[in-house]
Protein backbone atom coordinates (compact mmCIF):
# COMPACT_ATOMS: atom_id res chain seq x y z
CA UNK A 1 0.00 0.00 0.00
CA UNK A 2 3.00 2.43 0.99
CA UNK A 3 4.76 1.85 -2.39
CA UNK A 4 1.67 2.07 -4.33
CA UNK A 5 1.02 5.37 -2.50
CA UNK A 6 4.36 6.64 -3.28
CA UNK A 7 4.23 5.80 -6.89
CA UNK A 8 1.40 7.89 -7.14
CA UNK A 9 2.92 10.72 -5.68
CA UNK A 10 6.18 10.23 -8.24
CA UNK A 11 3.28 10.14 -10.67
CA UNK A 12 2.15 12.97 -9.91
CA UNK A 13 5.45 14.83 -9.49
CA UNK A 14 6.15 13.76 -13.13
CA UNK A 15 3.52 14.98 -14.44
CA UNK A 16 3.68 18.51 -12.61
CA UNK A 17 7.66 18.55 -13.72
CA UNK A 18 6.64 18.00 -17.24
CA UNK A 19 4.08 20.94 -17.18
CA UNK A 20 6.49 22.80 -15.42
CA UNK A 21 9.14 22.03 -18.20
CA UNK A 22 6.63 23.57 -20.87
CA UNK A 23 6.17 26.44 -19.49
CA UNK A 24 9.30 27.48 -18.83
CA UNK A 25 10.53 26.40 -22.34
CA UNK A 26 7.25 28.62 -23.83
CA UNK A 27 8.83 31.46 -21.71
CA UNK A 28 12.27 30.98 -22.68
CA UNK A 29 11.49 30.79 -26.09
CA UNK A 30 9.56 34.14 -25.76
CA UNK A 31 12.64 36.24 -24.37
CA UNK A 32 14.89 34.20 -26.46
CA UNK A 33 12.87 36.46 -29.50
CA UNK A 34 12.51 39.65 -27.90
CA UNK A 35 15.95 39.76 -27.46
CA UNK A 36 17.04 38.40 -30.63
CA UNK A 37 14.75 41.01 -32.31
CA UNK A 38 16.59 43.99 -29.61
CA UNK A 39 19.95 42.34 -30.40
CA UNK A 40 19.44 42.47 -34.05
CA UNK A 41 18.71 45.95 -34.13
CA UNK A 42 21.20 47.43 -31.49
CA UNK A 43 23.87 45.89 -33.67
CA UNK A 44 22.62 47.10 -36.71
CA UNK A 45 21.77 43.47 -38.21
CA UNK A 46 18.48 44.88 -39.24
CA UNK A 47 17.49 48.21 -40.00
CA UNK A 48 14.73 48.85 -36.66
CA UNK A 49 13.57 51.59 -39.21
CA UNK A 50 11.39 48.95 -40.90
CA UNK A 51 11.44 46.45 -37.99
CA UNK A 52 10.75 48.58 -35.07
CA UNK A 53 12.06 46.85 -31.53
CA UNK A 54 11.29 46.04 -28.43
CA UNK A 55 12.34 48.69 -26.52
CA UNK A 56 11.01 51.30 -29.16
CA UNK A 57 8.01 49.87 -28.86
CA UNK A 58 8.11 50.19 -24.76
CA UNK A 59 9.32 54.07 -26.14
CA UNK A 60 5.96 54.02 -28.18
CA UNK A 61 4.10 52.77 -25.32
CA UNK A 62 4.75 55.57 -23.29
CA UNK A 63 4.15 58.34 -25.23
CA UNK A 64 0.88 56.64 -27.00
CA UNK A 65 -0.43 56.23 -22.82
CA UNK A 66 0.06 60.01 -23.25
CA UNK A 67 -1.73 60.73 -26.21
CA UNK A 68 -5.15 58.85 -25.57
CA UNK A 69 -4.20 55.35 -26.32
CA UNK A 70 -6.90 54.33 -24.22
CA UNK A 71 -9.23 55.37 -26.48
CA UNK A 72 -8.02 53.57 -29.49
CA UNK A 73 -7.91 50.49 -27.34
CA UNK A 74 -11.47 50.77 -25.85
CA UNK A 75 -12.84 51.94 -29.53
CA UNK A 76 -11.67 48.56 -31.10
CA UNK A 77 -12.51 46.45 -27.34
CA UNK A 78 -15.63 47.61 -28.07
CA UNK A 79 -16.52 47.37 -31.56
CA UNK A 80 -15.02 44.08 -31.25
CA UNK A 81 -17.36 42.75 -28.47
CA UNK A 82 -20.46 44.32 -29.46
CA UNK A 83 -19.74 42.58 -33.12
CA UNK A 84 -18.49 39.44 -30.85
CA UNK A 85 -21.66 39.34 -28.65
CA UNK A 86 -24.63 40.14 -31.83
CA UNK A 87 -23.06 37.10 -34.40
CA UNK A 88 -23.56 34.92 -31.82
CA UNK A 89 -26.23 35.93 -30.31
CA UNK A 90 -28.28 36.01 -33.86
CA UNK A 91 -26.90 33.51 -35.49
CA UNK A 92 -28.06 31.42 -32.60
CA UNK A 93 -30.85 32.41 -33.35
CA UNK A 94 -30.89 31.61 -36.90
CA UNK A 95 -29.62 28.67 -36.45
CA UNK A 96 -32.63 27.74 -33.95
CA UNK A 97 -35.21 29.17 -36.52
CA UNK A 98 -34.06 26.99 -39.35
CA UNK A 99 -33.96 23.72 -37.49
CA UNK A 100 -37.47 24.45 -36.28
CA UNK A 101 -38.51 24.60 -39.93
CA UNK A 102 -37.65 22.19 -42.78
CA UNK A 103 -38.97 24.44 -45.07
CA UNK A 104 -37.07 27.10 -44.15
CA UNK A 105 -33.93 25.41 -44.23
CA UNK A 106 -34.44 23.52 -47.88
CA UNK A 107 -35.09 27.31 -49.18
CA UNK A 108 -32.79 29.47 -48.07
CA UNK A 109 -29.62 26.45 -48.31
CA UNK A 110 -28.68 27.87 -51.27
CA UNK A 111 -28.31 31.20 -50.15
CA UNK A 112 -26.51 30.57 -47.07
CA UNK A 113 -23.96 28.51 -49.33
CA UNK A 114 -23.29 31.64 -51.69
CA UNK A 115 -22.95 34.19 -48.79
CA UNK A 116 -21.00 31.73 -46.74
CA UNK A 117 -17.87 31.51 -49.83
CA UNK A 118 -18.56 35.54 -50.53
CA UNK A 119 -15.85 37.51 -49.17
CA UNK A 120 -17.16 39.77 -46.63
CA UNK A 121 -14.52 42.90 -47.27
CA UNK A 122 -16.23 42.97 -50.68
CA UNK A 123 -19.30 44.07 -48.73
CA UNK A 124 -17.18 47.08 -47.61
CA UNK A 125 -18.58 49.74 -49.41
CA UNK A 126 -22.12 48.66 -49.58
CA UNK A 127 -21.78 48.63 -45.57
CA UNK A 128 -20.34 52.40 -45.71
CA UNK A 129 -22.77 54.03 -47.30
CA UNK A 130 -26.02 51.81 -45.79
CA UNK A 131 -25.06 52.10 -42.58
CA UNK A 132 -22.50 55.56 -42.59
CA UNK A 133 -18.77 55.42 -41.44
CA UNK A 134 -18.27 55.07 -38.01
CA UNK A 135 -18.42 52.63 -35.35
CA UNK A 136 -21.82 51.16 -36.92
CA UNK A 137 -20.21 50.05 -39.90
CA UNK A 138 -17.32 48.10 -38.35
CA UNK A 139 -19.62 46.24 -35.92
CA UNK A 140 -21.76 45.48 -39.20
CA UNK A 141 -18.64 43.92 -40.49
CA UNK A 142 -17.63 42.09 -37.32
CA UNK A 143 -21.13 40.80 -37.40
CA UNK A 144 -20.94 39.87 -41.02
CA UNK A 145 -17.96 37.68 -40.66
CA UNK A 146 -18.82 36.04 -38.01
CA UNK A 147 -22.74 35.32 -38.36
CA UNK A 148 -22.60 32.94 -41.30
CA UNK A 149 -20.45 30.55 -39.97
CA UNK A 150 -22.48 30.78 -36.65
CA UNK A 151 -25.30 30.02 -38.25
CA UNK A 152 -23.78 26.54 -39.87
CA UNK A 153 -21.77 25.18 -37.08
CA UNK A 154 -24.57 25.77 -34.57
CA UNK A 155 -27.17 24.32 -37.18
CA UNK A 156 -24.75 21.59 -37.79
CA UNK A 157 -24.84 20.49 -34.60
CA UNK A 158 -28.60 21.14 -33.75
CA UNK A 159 -28.97 18.63 -36.08
CA UNK A 160 -26.51 16.01 -34.93
CA UNK A 161 -28.68 15.39 -32.00
CA UNK A 162 -29.62 11.66 -31.51
CA UNK A 163 -32.38 10.50 -33.39
CA UNK A 164 -33.72 7.84 -30.66
CA UNK A 165 -33.66 10.66 -28.33
CA UNK A 166 -35.58 12.33 -30.31
CA UNK A 167 -37.94 9.26 -31.09
CA UNK A 168 -37.97 8.81 -27.27
CA UNK A 169 -39.71 12.24 -26.53
CA UNK A 170 -42.22 11.33 -29.10
CA UNK A 171 -43.20 8.67 -28.22
CA UNK A 172 -43.71 10.81 -24.88
CA UNK A 173 -45.98 13.24 -26.45
CA UNK A 174 -43.73 16.07 -26.86
CA UNK A 175 -43.60 19.17 -29.21
CA UNK A 176 -41.20 20.72 -31.32
CA UNK A 177 -41.43 23.43 -28.60
CA UNK A 178 -39.98 20.55 -25.82
CA UNK A 179 -38.12 18.78 -28.11
CA UNK A 180 -35.97 21.91 -28.56
CA UNK A 181 -35.59 23.08 -25.12
CA UNK A 182 -35.52 19.91 -23.52
CA UNK A 183 -33.51 17.87 -26.01
CA UNK A 184 -31.80 19.86 -28.58
CA UNK A 185 -30.33 23.03 -26.88
CA UNK A 186 -28.71 21.09 -23.84
CA UNK A 187 -27.17 18.65 -26.23
CA UNK A 188 -25.81 21.25 -28.25
CA UNK A 189 -23.95 23.09 -25.57
CA UNK A 190 -20.72 21.80 -26.22
CA UNK A 191 -21.34 22.80 -29.97
CA UNK A 192 -21.89 26.47 -28.70
CA UNK A 193 -19.14 26.39 -26.76
CA UNK A 194 -16.82 25.67 -29.79
CA UNK A 195 -18.65 28.33 -31.59
CA UNK A 196 -17.59 30.94 -29.34
CA UNK A 197 -14.45 29.91 -29.74
CA UNK A 198 -14.05 30.38 -33.14
CA UNK A 199 -16.01 33.83 -32.98
CA UNK A 200 -13.38 35.17 -30.75
CA UNK A 201 -10.54 34.94 -33.34
CA UNK A 202 -13.36 35.96 -36.39
CA UNK A 203 -14.61 39.04 -34.37
CA UNK A 204 -10.88 40.27 -34.01
CA UNK A 205 -10.30 39.59 -37.75
CA UNK A 206 -13.71 41.52 -38.96
CA UNK A 207 -12.83 44.88 -36.25
CA UNK A 208 -9.91 45.10 -37.66
CA UNK A 209 -10.88 45.00 -41.28
CA UNK A 210 -13.75 47.11 -40.43
CA UNK A 211 -11.41 49.68 -39.14
CA UNK A 212 -9.15 49.65 -42.21
CA UNK A 213 -11.73 50.88 -44.25
CA UNK A 214 -13.32 53.06 -42.16
CA UNK A 215 -12.28 54.68 -38.80
CA UNK A 216 -10.89 57.36 -36.55
CA UNK A 217 -10.08 55.41 -33.98
CA UNK A 218 -8.86 52.13 -32.99
CA UNK A 219 -6.34 49.58 -33.41
CA UNK A 220 -6.21 48.99 -37.05
CA UNK A 221 -7.12 52.36 -37.30
CA UNK A 222 -4.00 53.12 -35.88
CA UNK A 223 -2.19 50.56 -37.96
CA UNK A 224 -3.18 51.91 -40.97
CA UNK A 225 -1.95 55.26 -40.52
CA UNK A 226 1.16 54.19 -38.85
CA UNK A 227 1.67 52.32 -42.31
CA UNK A 228 1.12 55.56 -44.13
CA UNK A 229 3.58 57.87 -42.70
CA UNK A 230 6.15 54.81 -42.16
CA UNK A 231 5.66 55.02 -38.70
CA UNK A 232 6.44 51.07 -37.68
CA UNK A 233 6.86 51.83 -34.39
CA UNK A 234 3.12 52.61 -34.09
CA UNK A 235 2.26 49.70 -36.31
CA UNK A 236 4.44 46.79 -34.27
CA UNK A 237 2.90 48.70 -31.23
CA UNK A 238 -0.30 48.44 -31.82
CA UNK A 239 -0.09 44.81 -32.87
CA UNK A 240 1.63 43.78 -29.73
CA UNK A 241 -1.75 45.28 -27.55
CA UNK A 242 -3.84 43.61 -30.16
CA UNK A 243 -2.36 40.26 -29.77
CA UNK A 244 -2.79 40.79 -25.84
CA UNK A 245 -6.44 41.96 -26.27
CA UNK A 246 -7.35 38.87 -28.42
CA UNK A 247 -5.71 36.27 -26.10
CA UNK A 248 -7.00 38.11 -22.96
CA UNK A 249 -10.57 37.84 -24.84
CA UNK A 250 -9.78 33.89 -26.02
CA UNK A 251 -9.02 33.34 -22.02
CA UNK A 252 -12.27 34.82 -21.16
CA UNK A 253 -13.74 31.80 -23.77
CA UNK A 254 -11.88 29.36 -22.35
CA UNK A 255 -13.23 30.38 -18.68
CA UNK A 256 -16.76 30.49 -19.13
CA UNK A 257 -15.91 26.82 -21.22
CA UNK A 258 -14.37 25.59 -18.30
CA UNK A 259 -17.28 26.90 -16.02
CA UNK A 260 -20.01 25.32 -18.03
CA UNK A 261 -17.93 22.37 -18.57
CA UNK A 262 -17.88 22.05 -14.57
CA UNK A 263 -21.93 22.30 -14.12
CA UNK B 1 -58.98 -7.93 -19.86
CA UNK B 2 -57.84 -6.68 -23.63
CA UNK B 3 -55.21 -3.96 -23.63
CA UNK B 4 -54.36 -3.99 -27.14
CA UNK B 5 -56.11 -4.76 -30.21
CA UNK B 6 -55.14 -4.43 -33.66
CA UNK B 7 -57.23 -5.20 -36.48
CA UNK B 8 -56.56 -5.57 -39.94
CA UNK B 9 -53.56 -2.85 -39.60
CA UNK B 10 -51.78 -2.39 -42.67
CA UNK B 11 -49.04 0.44 -43.66
CA UNK B 12 -47.63 1.39 -46.82
CA UNK B 13 -45.05 4.03 -47.16
CA UNK B 14 -44.22 6.25 -50.12
CA UNK B 15 -40.34 6.70 -51.50
CA UNK B 16 -39.23 8.40 -54.74
CA UNK B 17 -38.48 4.90 -56.41
CA UNK B 18 -41.47 2.78 -55.26
CA UNK B 19 -44.68 2.41 -53.05
CA UNK B 20 -43.42 -0.17 -50.20
CA UNK B 21 -45.87 -2.07 -48.03
CA UNK B 22 -44.19 -2.67 -44.70
CA UNK B 23 -46.96 -4.79 -42.50
CA UNK B 24 -49.64 -6.24 -44.33
CA UNK B 25 -53.16 -7.01 -42.30
CA UNK B 26 -52.07 -7.72 -39.16
CA UNK B 27 -54.21 -8.39 -36.34
CA UNK B 28 -53.35 -8.87 -32.76
CA UNK B 29 -55.24 -8.73 -29.37
CA UNK B 30 -52.77 -8.80 -26.05
CA UNK B 31 -54.55 -9.56 -22.88
CA UNK B 32 -53.90 -7.34 -19.56
CA UNK B 33 -50.44 -8.67 -17.81
CA UNK B 34 -49.09 -10.85 -20.97
CA UNK B 35 -45.67 -10.47 -22.03
CA UNK B 36 -45.62 -11.23 -25.78
CA UNK B 37 -42.51 -11.10 -27.95
CA UNK B 38 -42.14 -10.21 -31.28
CA UNK B 39 -39.92 -12.22 -33.70
CA UNK B 40 -39.12 -12.25 -37.61
CA UNK B 41 -36.59 -11.73 -39.92
CA UNK B 42 -34.41 -8.16 -40.12
CA UNK B 43 -35.85 -5.68 -41.69
CA UNK B 44 -39.27 -7.04 -41.49
CA UNK B 45 -41.44 -4.20 -39.63
CA UNK B 46 -40.91 -5.48 -36.57
CA UNK B 47 -40.18 -1.35 -35.16
CA UNK B 48 -42.78 -0.11 -37.23
CA UNK B 49 -45.29 -1.92 -35.62
CA UNK B 50 -44.09 -0.10 -32.29
CA UNK B 51 -44.16 3.40 -33.94
CA UNK B 52 -47.60 2.35 -34.87
CA UNK B 53 -48.93 0.86 -31.12
CA UNK B 54 -47.29 4.09 -29.91
CA UNK B 55 -49.27 6.54 -32.20
CA UNK B 56 -45.98 7.92 -33.83
CA UNK B 57 -47.78 7.11 -37.39
CA UNK B 58 -50.97 5.98 -38.85
CA UNK B 59 -51.89 2.94 -40.48
CA UNK B 60 -52.77 3.47 -43.98
CA UNK B 61 -55.51 0.69 -42.95
CA UNK B 62 -57.01 -0.89 -39.92
CA UNK B 63 -57.77 0.02 -36.13
CA UNK B 64 -55.56 0.30 -33.02
CA UNK B 65 -57.14 0.41 -29.75
CA UNK B 66 -55.42 0.64 -26.42
CA UNK B 67 -58.28 -0.24 -23.44
CA UNK B 68 -60.91 0.35 -26.12
CA UNK B 69 -59.89 4.10 -27.03
CA UNK B 70 -58.42 4.13 -30.74
CA UNK B 71 -54.32 5.63 -31.07
CA UNK B 72 -55.04 9.03 -32.57
CA UNK B 73 -51.06 10.15 -31.46
CA UNK B 74 -48.27 9.69 -29.16
CA UNK B 75 -48.44 10.38 -25.05
CA UNK B 76 -51.42 7.90 -24.48
CA UNK B 77 -50.58 5.08 -21.98
CA UNK B 78 -47.88 3.68 -24.24
CA UNK B 79 -44.57 3.47 -22.64
CA UNK B 80 -41.52 3.56 -25.48
CA UNK B 81 -38.17 1.79 -24.72
CA UNK B 82 -35.48 1.85 -27.04
CA UNK B 83 -32.36 -0.34 -27.53
CA UNK B 84 -29.97 1.61 -26.04
CA UNK B 85 -31.11 3.57 -22.32
CA UNK B 86 -31.27 7.44 -24.55
CA UNK B 87 -30.86 8.88 -20.75
CA UNK B 88 -29.87 12.16 -20.91
CA UNK B 89 -26.57 13.03 -20.24
CA UNK B 90 -27.16 16.43 -18.17
CA UNK B 91 -29.90 15.47 -15.95
CA UNK B 92 -29.76 13.36 -12.89
CA UNK B 93 -31.33 9.85 -12.56
CA UNK B 94 -34.04 11.67 -10.77
CA UNK B 95 -34.34 14.08 -13.37
CA UNK B 96 -34.46 11.22 -16.49
CA UNK B 97 -36.75 9.63 -14.32
CA UNK B 98 -39.21 12.79 -14.20
CA UNK B 99 -38.98 13.04 -17.69
CA UNK B 100 -42.04 11.65 -19.01
CA UNK B 101 -44.69 13.33 -16.54
CA UNK B 102 -42.70 16.59 -17.37
CA UNK B 103 -43.32 16.34 -21.08
CA UNK B 104 -47.18 15.53 -19.81
CA UNK B 105 -47.05 18.62 -17.64
CA UNK B 106 -47.94 16.05 -14.97
CA UNK B 107 -45.45 16.47 -12.25
CA UNK B 108 -46.84 17.09 -8.70
CA UNK B 109 -45.96 15.23 -5.24
CA UNK B 110 -47.62 12.11 -6.04
CA UNK B 111 -45.57 11.65 -9.41
CA UNK B 112 -42.70 12.22 -7.62
CA UNK B 113 -43.72 9.91 -4.29
CA UNK B 114 -44.05 7.49 -7.23
CA UNK B 115 -40.82 7.84 -8.91
CA UNK B 116 -38.69 8.08 -6.04
CA UNK B 117 -40.50 4.62 -4.51
CA UNK B 118 -39.24 2.96 -7.68
CA UNK B 119 -35.83 4.01 -7.61
CA UNK B 120 -35.69 2.40 -3.62
CA UNK B 121 -37.31 -0.43 -4.98
CA UNK B 122 -35.01 -1.13 -7.96
CA UNK B 123 -31.59 -0.25 -5.69
CA UNK B 124 -31.19 2.99 -7.62
CA UNK B 125 -32.39 5.45 -4.73
CA UNK B 126 -28.97 6.14 -3.81
CA UNK B 127 -27.71 7.40 -7.32
CA UNK B 128 -30.54 9.36 -7.81
CA UNK B 129 -28.35 12.45 -7.85
CA UNK B 130 -26.08 10.88 -10.11
CA UNK B 131 -25.10 11.31 -13.14
CA UNK B 132 -25.67 8.86 -16.00
CA UNK B 133 -22.33 8.65 -17.12
CA UNK B 134 -21.69 7.32 -13.49
CA UNK B 135 -23.62 4.32 -13.69
CA UNK B 136 -22.90 0.92 -15.38
CA UNK B 137 -24.54 -0.23 -18.45
CA UNK B 138 -27.03 -2.36 -17.05
CA UNK B 139 -27.63 0.65 -14.13
CA UNK B 140 -28.63 2.68 -16.49
CA UNK B 141 -31.03 0.20 -18.66
CA UNK B 142 -33.04 -0.18 -15.11
CA UNK B 143 -32.94 3.57 -15.10
CA UNK B 144 -34.54 3.81 -18.89
CA UNK B 145 -37.12 1.12 -17.53
CA UNK B 146 -37.85 2.98 -14.25
CA UNK B 147 -38.20 5.80 -16.37
CA UNK B 148 -40.57 4.04 -19.05
CA UNK B 149 -42.52 3.05 -15.31
CA UNK B 150 -43.19 7.04 -14.48
CA UNK B 151 -45.45 7.20 -17.21
CA UNK B 152 -47.86 4.73 -15.55
CA UNK B 153 -48.09 3.11 -19.21
CA UNK B 154 -50.63 0.44 -19.78
CA UNK B 155 -48.68 -0.74 -22.56
CA UNK B 156 -45.08 -1.15 -22.72
CA UNK B 157 -43.09 -1.48 -25.93
CA UNK B 158 -39.74 -2.42 -25.99
CA UNK B 159 -37.76 -2.34 -28.92
CA UNK B 160 -34.39 -4.61 -28.28
CA UNK B 161 -33.66 -3.32 -25.29
CA UNK B 162 -31.24 -5.93 -24.62
CA UNK B 163 -29.07 -5.74 -27.94
CA UNK B 164 -26.40 -2.50 -27.03
CA UNK B 165 -25.28 -4.72 -23.95
CA UNK B 166 -22.37 -7.21 -23.80
CA UNK B 167 -23.44 -10.87 -23.20
CA UNK B 168 -22.78 -11.23 -19.18
CA UNK B 169 -24.74 -8.04 -18.86
CA UNK B 170 -27.46 -9.03 -20.98
CA UNK B 171 -28.77 -12.01 -19.24
CA UNK B 172 -28.93 -9.89 -16.06
CA UNK B 173 -30.76 -6.95 -17.24
CA UNK B 174 -32.66 -9.02 -18.93
CA UNK B 175 -33.70 -11.36 -15.78
CA UNK B 176 -33.60 -7.66 -14.05
CA UNK B 177 -36.41 -6.30 -16.63
CA UNK B 178 -38.53 -9.18 -16.26
CA UNK B 179 -38.68 -9.38 -12.67
CA UNK B 180 -39.54 -5.82 -12.78
CA UNK B 181 -42.24 -5.82 -15.13
CA UNK B 182 -43.51 -9.02 -13.24
CA UNK B 183 -43.78 -7.45 -9.85
CA UNK B 184 -45.15 -3.55 -11.86
CA UNK B 185 -47.74 -5.89 -13.17
CA UNK B 186 -47.29 -4.32 -16.15
CA UNK B 187 -48.57 -5.98 -19.82
CA UNK B 188 -45.22 -5.87 -22.45
CA UNK B 189 -44.70 -6.43 -26.19
CA UNK B 190 -41.29 -6.99 -26.81
CA UNK B 191 -39.27 -7.18 -30.32
CA UNK B 192 -36.28 -8.75 -30.65
CA UNK B 193 -34.44 -10.48 -33.48
CA UNK B 194 -32.98 -12.75 -30.66
CA UNK B 195 -35.49 -15.95 -30.29
CA UNK B 196 -33.93 -17.37 -27.39
CA UNK B 197 -34.31 -13.83 -25.46
CA UNK B 198 -38.44 -14.15 -26.98
CA UNK B 199 -37.98 -17.58 -25.45
CA UNK B 200 -37.16 -17.05 -22.26
CA UNK B 201 -38.86 -14.18 -21.42
CA UNK B 202 -42.58 -14.37 -23.09
CA UNK B 203 -45.89 -16.03 -22.74
CA UNK B 204 -46.49 -15.55 -26.12
CA UNK B 205 -44.07 -15.50 -29.16
CA UNK B 206 -45.29 -14.10 -32.81
CA UNK B 207 -43.61 -14.99 -35.82
CA UNK B 208 -43.82 -12.76 -38.13
CA UNK B 209 -43.22 -13.03 -41.89
CA UNK B 210 -40.57 -11.17 -44.19
CA UNK B 211 -41.92 -7.50 -45.11
CA UNK B 212 -44.64 -7.62 -45.53
CA UNK B 213 -45.09 -8.25 -42.19
CA UNK B 214 -47.87 -10.39 -41.73
CA UNK B 215 -48.52 -13.02 -38.52
CA UNK B 216 -47.20 -16.41 -39.61
CA UNK B 217 -47.97 -18.02 -36.41
CA UNK B 218 -47.85 -17.86 -32.36
CA UNK B 219 -46.79 -20.14 -29.83
CA UNK B 220 -47.91 -20.02 -26.48
CA UNK B 221 -44.90 -21.04 -24.32
CA UNK B 222 -45.81 -23.38 -21.35
CA UNK B 223 -42.39 -23.17 -19.20
CA UNK B 224 -41.92 -22.30 -16.06
CA UNK B 225 -41.80 -18.54 -15.42
CA UNK B 226 -38.20 -16.37 -15.36
CA UNK B 227 -35.86 -16.04 -17.86
CA UNK B 228 -32.74 -17.56 -16.01
CA UNK B 229 -35.20 -21.00 -14.97
CA UNK B 230 -36.42 -20.98 -18.33
CA UNK B 231 -33.02 -20.76 -20.04
CA UNK B 232 -31.60 -24.14 -17.90
CA UNK B 233 -35.21 -25.61 -19.24
CA UNK B 234 -35.24 -28.57 -20.84
CA UNK B 235 -37.92 -27.72 -23.32
CA UNK B 236 -35.90 -24.79 -24.16
CA UNK B 237 -33.99 -26.12 -27.15
CA UNK B 238 -37.11 -27.57 -28.27
CA UNK B 239 -38.89 -24.18 -28.56
CA UNK B 240 -35.90 -22.47 -29.96
CA UNK B 241 -35.89 -24.82 -32.47
CA UNK B 242 -39.34 -24.34 -33.53
CA UNK B 243 -39.57 -20.93 -33.73
CA UNK B 244 -36.10 -20.52 -35.37
CA UNK B 245 -37.62 -23.09 -38.64
CA UNK B 246 -41.08 -20.83 -39.06
CA UNK B 247 -38.92 -17.69 -38.57
CA UNK B 248 -36.84 -18.92 -41.65
CA UNK B 249 -39.10 -21.19 -43.67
Amino acid sequence: MKTQKNEHELFLRKNKLKKIKIIVIQVSLLIFLIGLWELAAALGWIDSFITSSPSRIVAMLGKLSEQGLWVHIWTTLYECVIGFLLSTLLGIAIAVLLWCSELLRKVLEPYIVVLNSLPKIALGPIIIIWVGAGAKAIVMMTVLICIIVTVISTLNGLMATDEGKILLLRSMGANKWQILTKLVLPSSVPTFLSVLKINVGLAWVGTIMGEYLVSSAGLGYLIIYGGQVFKLDLVMTSTVILCVLAAAMYFVVALIEKFVRKT
Amino acid sequence: MEILKMENVSLTYQTAERETKAIENISLTIDDGEFIALVGPSGCGKTTILSLISGLIKPSQGTITLKDRPVTGPGHGVGYMLQKDMLFEWRTIEKNVLLGPEIGHKVDDEIKNEANELLRKYGLYEFRKHYPAQLSGGMRQRAALIRTLAMRPQLMLLDEPFSALDFQTRLNVCNDVYNIIKSEKKTALLVTHDISEAVSLADRVIVLSARPATVKKTFTIDLAQGPLLRRESAEFGKWFDLIWKEVVS
